[in-house]
């Protein structure tokens, strides 16, 4: 019980390790990528996730052989792991979109050492959601006619419809997400041409730098793109989610026939987003030694961000079962009924468990600070997410107006094997970022050199930080 | 030695964006206009000092937005009241609040399309080649050094009178740039 085991808490913490400079930033990132080897870890790590893509390829290819037979869906649980999944993992996206976008705008400088691997967390994960509603359509090779295209049947996509929504919505914040993160990325990967000594990196680098040099004239638009980019993306974001909710709201399914959807459902992607931005912070940071940019601070902030989250989820766990209770419906009740009692009780206990009861444990500093407890805890909360989506999808379902109609669901071998096919799909893309660009953007935190250090000579902040630097 | 009209401009370094941007200041106050400075990162007040002038951007992004709100709106209600009206249940061919996701959508995906490009196109990227690239040292302007250009096109510019200007600010070197 030192002083120093329980003193390291946020304020003291700084968001980025005194003792840098600019040259030492730029290194540091870039190293990773031009010039560090490649470590047996992160060939193990990625010949696991890359296994994973395997498996879900075949299960692709089986399933576009055979059709959706082979999953478990059926009347009346027409929607299986398919829609559970996709909910879920564009949901994991929102987190990295807010705190690149939204973070900016509100100016919170800690976000700048994690929006790049964060954004790259959202365009993977919404790589993997796109595929499932694409997968779980009777003809995948029409999905084509969501778009309006002048076609020979004279026919429209029904605009009225939130599944033509939803296509919009999820397109349009995959290509908004893409370019976005390419925007950030142009300088960073002018610095890695500029540093690598190799000719075909330092070619690909080039290409992708577009020939960029870093004139005043060209930062002085890109910051101006760059927010406005943030600006566009913040209601974009939430305006997604909620689309995604009305996939279900606008049903009248009972269960998912509710207003609360859309906050409930932006609030409850944030959350598992966060906590899918913990997942990979905490073994990045280990791995790569890059405790002096992602600091215990930022650790520290997350999980306070986790806990507000979590809190919200539970107010709509709360208001749910309240409506149900308040509106009368026999309907409604008996939906949030067999939810506590039914056959899925085990799933409900699990949400509440894993998604109000583990996040209280973030109400204290020595969990927040404890990157192991708090990992235990992220990987707690991205299950109980995920149970949750299978909670609204099934149990609304399976037990409708009518008695007769009644069914149970029980996922296959198949729903699993693509489930686990795109968990490894996501972390090959992931491992391949983290391999090939610097995952930390580097002219962020040169900027944030500049403005939290107040005196800019690289001499005067050695100086200034050398007597700090012994007592750290 | 660079022939005269082989010359690009001047290229002075400094370790520190501080110094550049008095250098820079200070290079307006002397009437040069044709220049430009080279930074690992965005510098305030910079853009200003070399003689940037405001950027249209969220000028042509509000346009881009509206073109894609109003477009969206109307690609909607052309194809259920024109195209292909299609009687639900009697509810009107126009059901603007069905349309709205779509036409938000739209307008976020157009203005955020204007942005980049837009900053792309007003850049003058991608750009394969370009003079300052053969500077010594340049390769450090995406690291930790700062760098400011004048040009030789600049009506002021006099080789060995520039190069003493740039001098006496105290950078860390002078250089000639080949076109």
């Amino acid at each position: 019980m030192q002083g120093d085991r329980i003193q390291p808490i946020a304020p003291i913490e700084p968001v980025l390790k005194p003792g840098h400079t600019y040259a030492s930033i730029s290194d540091k990132i870039s190293d990773i990528v031009v010039k560090r080897k490649t470590t047996l870890g992160w060939f193990l790590g990625f010949g696991i996730a890359f296994s994973l893509t395997m498996v879900l390829f075949a299960s692709i290819t089986y399933l576009f052989i055979k059709g959706v037979g082979i999953w478990g869906v059926d009347i009346p649980v027409a929607w299986g792991f398919a829609i559970i999944n996709f909910v879920w993992w564009i949901g994991i996206g929102h987190a990295g979109t807010l705190i690149s976008a939204f973070l900016l705008l509100m100016r919170q400088d800690w976000r700048t050492s994690i929006n790049r691997f964060a954004e790259a967390m959202t365009l993977f994960a919404v790589a993997c959601a796109g595929l499932f509603p694409i997968l779980h359509l009777g003809r995948p090779w029409l999905f084509y006619w969501l778009i309006p295209y002048p076609n020979t049947m004279g026919l429209w996509p029904q605009f009225r419809s939130p599944l033509d929504w939803d296509f919009f919505a999820v397109s349009t914040y995959a290509t908004v997400s893409l370019l976005f993160w390419y925007i950030g990325l142009i300088p960073d990967v002018a610095s890695l041409r500029d540093r690598t000594e190799k000719r075909l990196p330092r070619l690909i680098f080039g290409i992708m730098a577009l020939g960029w040099r870093g004139s005043a004239q060209h930062w002085h638009r890109f910051q101006m793109a760059y927010l406005l980019m943030a600006g566009l993306a913040t209601p974009l974001v939430v305006s997604v989610h909620s689309i995604v909710s009305i996939d279900f709201a606008a049903a009248i399914i009972p269960g998912w026939h509710s207003t609360i959807f859309p906050p409930y459902f932006v609030i409850g992607a944030i959350f598992s987003g966060f906590a899918m931005v913990l997942t990979l912070a905490i073994p990045l940071r280990r791995f790569f030694g890059l405790q002096d940019f992602v600091t215990l601070r930022h650790i520290n902030i997350m999980a306070k961000l986790l806990l507000l989250m979590g809190l919200g989820v539970s107010y709509g766990y709360l208001m749910e079962l309240f409506m149900a209770w308040y509106s009368g419906d026999q309907f409604e009740t008996y939906v949030s009924l067999n939810r506590l009692t039914g056959p899925y009780w085990p799933i409900f206990a699990g949400v509440i468990a894993c998604n109000v009861l583990a996040p209280q444990l973030l109400w204290f500093p020595r969990v927040r600070t404890n990157t192991l407890a708090l990992f235990g805890v992220a990987l707690i909360v991205n299950v109980g997410m995920w149970l949750e989506r299978f909670m609204i999808v099934v149990t609304s379902l399976h037990r409708d107006f009518l008695p007769s109609s009644w069914g149970m669901y029980r996922p296959t071998f198949w729903d699993w094997s693509t489930f686990l096919g795109t968990l490894g799909l996501f972390f090959t893309l992931f491992f391949l970022f983290v391999r090939v660009l610097p995952m930390i953007p580097m002219f962020e935190m040169r900027e944030l050199l500049t403005h939290r250090e107040g005196h800019t000579r690289e001499e005067q902040q050695k100086l200034a930080v050398e007597p700090e630097g012994s007592v750290a | 030695m660079i022939a005269q009209s082989q010359l690009y401009g001047l290229m002075a370094e400094w370790d520190n964006p501080d110094d550049l941007l008095y250098a820079a200041q200070q290079a307006s106050t002397e009437g040069f206009r044709h220049m430009d400075a080279y930074t690992p990162f965005p510098v305030e007040g910079l853009p200003e000092a070399v003689g940037c002038r405001p950027t249209r951007l969220p000028f042509l992004v509000l346009c881009g937005g509206l073109f894609g709100g109003v477009g969206g709106f109307f690609m909607q209600y052309y194809a259920n009241v024109h195209a292909y009206p299609l009687n639900v249940g009697g509810r009107p061919f126009n059901s603007w609040p069905a349309f709205v996701p779509i036409t938000f959508e739209l307008t976020i995906l157009c203005a955020a399309l204007t942005a980049v490009f837009g900053m792309l196109i007003a850049n003058g990227l991608p750009m394969p080649y370009h003079p300052v690239f053969n500077a010594p040292h340049f390769e450090r302007a995406s690291r930790n050094r700062f760098f400011l250009c004048i040009e030789a096109t600049d009506p002021h510019f006099d080789r060995s009178k520039t190069r003493q200007f740039l001098e006496n600010l105290r950078p860390q070197s002078v250089s000639e740039v080949p076109c």
